[in-house]
């Protein structure tokens, strides 16, 4: 084989095992770094409990696709959750404001400090978890129907007859474009609308904002609606790419956490960044570059081992590693969020 | 009777009284500015009148109505706006956004305002699509004080809207803040630099340790000896 053919097929390669994975995994972190992001910015305190509002919205979107199918209603090519999505949004949207109004708006009240809200919000993590725990097992579901790929591996490897194969799951191109849509209309409402600037405005000088007439319990509460969207939107996402388990969104808190303190904390579009950074690190550092090098040195410099920097059961500690490394060095992150 | 008057305002931050027994009224287009020495409770009376601090006794009057036990953003809302010494712009924002914010609560088109801002401080225009954050010393007060205008105010109060810019640009900011009264708005100022403020002022409050020393014209607390001596050296 020629040189340009392995250059083929190490992009390939890469583009199979890295890129994609690394674009749509990082799409989902990046929604759920921007909800973390926004409450920190509007109500400034870190909500641990954001990845089970992820997983409870998931836990409504599985049981409406199950029910949806009991009645023999499905999509066809697409997953039937994508049916199930509206109404389970505004369900998890309906309790994040039943949790803000019994539980966060009581701290708000009495100007409680930071910590307290953090340590409230890992409280109510906690009840969450074990909601959705007693809801719906703790077992891994599947609960993705529709067409699987949209490229197989086998199919790609006969059409381009390269060694290497792509393989692209719909999954991967839902997730990365309700991603590209979700966070355009987002900065569309922040940028253009008044209730968007509104929540800028509060976001950058909370005194001042009261003092132009703006309510602080308003633009709280259009905090947490949009939060409870995106939480929902990127663990449905998850759930549907891989697979729905409560404890799953339970672990993903710390790369979301990581994603948005990277990229600046309180400012979305570093949370967007800061999600790909995350995303592309984890799985650059656990993937073995063994066969991609093979492919573009001559053999004689083939390596040996596998040059893989971190087994893959060590994913998160790419995340720890990317956190402490930001916060030694640039803790303010890459767009000078707040500090913590 | 005055158009703002705060009467016999007694009142602090929780702990022990920072005002006492402190009078202070302005009227419509007309200046009054407070002086006195550092930690003498200027910013901290107007922050009485603006109901941002709990009183023990006294009362706050706008146009005739008792408005004591009204909320901060309420007061807003009678047309009371008030510009504060720090942190008084939305850095993170543009000088349009800036001035959209403080005309938040009106319905109404605001571009005529927004035109009269741009008239009164003409750098904004230019600089409209930039970053709050990113201008001047100078030019963020005017920033500031514009967007307190959005509202249409009756009342504008600033807290020591000279602090931390250069003599040229405070002389420039008080020529503006002269222009604003003519419109028949009612000023209220408390100021670090006595003389100058004076200078422009219809009335004046001398403030020391919580209450009122001298209350009389500008003009007349500036050739009081007492008032020279003590506070405008000389």
């Amino acid at each position: 084989m020629d040189f340009s053919t392995d250059m083929l097929n190490a992009l390939v390669l890469i583009s199979n095992y890295v890129l994609i994975p690394s674009l749509s995994y990082g799409s989902q972190l990046a929604l759920g770094a921007v909800g973390v992001t926004l409450v920190f910015g509007i109500l400034r305190f870190a909500n641990f409990a954001h990845g089970e509002i992820m997983s409870f919205g998931s836990m409504v979107t599985v049981l409406i696709t199950w029910w949806l199918q009991s009645l023999g209603v499905t999509m066809g090519f697409f997953p039937t959750a994508m049916l199930a999505l509206p109404l389970s949004i505004i369900i998890t949207i309906i309790l994040v404001l039943i949790i803000d109004n019994s539980v966060f708006s009581f701290y708000r009240k009495n100007k409680s400090r930071a910590v307290t809200y953090i340590v409230t919000s890992v409280g109510v993590m906690f009840i969450l978890n074990g909601l959705v725990r007693i809801i719906i097992g703790t077992d891994e579901i599947i609960f993705r129907d529709g067409q699987k790929f949209l490229i197989k591996a086998g199919h790609f490897k006969k059409m381009t007859g390269l060694s290497e194969g792509l393989a692209l799951k719909q999954t991967q191109v839902l997730t990365i474009v309700i991603a590209i849509i979700s966070v355009v209309l987002l900065f569309w409402f922040l940028q253009r609308t008044r209730t968007g600037k509104a929540m800028r405005a509060f976001s950058d000088n909370e005194d001042l904002a009261l003092l132009s007439g703006i309510s602080p319990e308003r633009v709280v509460m259009v905090t947490w609606i949009i939060t409870a969207i995106l939480a929902t939107l990127a663990g449905v996402l998850y759930g549907l790419d891989k697979s729905f388990k409560p404890l799953v969104y339970f672990n993903l808190i710390l790369p979301i956490f990581a994603a948005a303190i990277v990229g600046g904390i309180g400012e979305p579009l570093g949370a967007i960044i800061g999600g790909y950074v995350v995303a592309f690190s984890e799985i650059m550092a656990t993937y073995a570059f063994k066969k991609f090098i093979i492919y573009l040195v001559p053999s004689e410099f083939a390596p040996e081992s596998l040059v893989q920097f971190l087994t893959t059961e060590y994913k998160f500690a790419v995340s720890f590693l990317i956190l402490v490394l930001v916060l030694l060095v640039r803790p303010t992150g890459i767009l000078r969020g707040k500090l913590l | 009777m005055s158009y703002l008057i705060g009467e016999n305002l007694t009142g602090g931050y929780g702990g022990a009284d920072v005002i006492s027994d402190c009078s202070i009224f302005v009227e419509k287009g007309e200046i009054a500015v407070v002086v006195g020495p550092n930690g003498a409770g200027k910013s901290t009376a107007m922050k009485a009148l603006l109901g941002m601090l709990k009183l023990r006794s006294g009362f706050v009057k706008l146009d005739g109505n008792d408005i004591t036990s009204m909320s901060p953003q309420e007061r807003v809302a009678q047309g009371m706006a008030f510009v504060p010494q720090n942190k008084n712009i939305f850095v993170t924002m543009t000088v349009e956004e800036n001035l959209e914010m403080g005309a938040f609560l009106r319905r109404d088109d605001i571009n005529e305002t927004m035109e009269q801002v741009f008239e009164l401080f003409p750098v904004l225009k230019l600089k409209r699509k930039q970053l709050a954050g990113e201008l001047s010393g100078g030019q963020r007060q005017q920033v500031a004080v514009g967007r307190a205008l959005m509202t249409k105010p009756l009342v504008l109060m600033l807290d020591e809207p000279t602090a931390g810019v250069s003599p040229i640009v405070m002389d420039e900011l008080f020529e503006r803040i002269l222009e604003v009264k003519q419109t028949g708005i009612a000023i209220l100022m408390v100021e670090q630099n006595a003389r100058q403020a004076l200078n422009i002022a219809d009335r004046g409050f001398v403030m020391v340790t919580g209450e009122n020393r001298f209350t009389d014209t500008g003009e007349a607390l500036l050739s009081n000896k007492e008032v020279r001596k003590s506070f405008l050296g000389g």
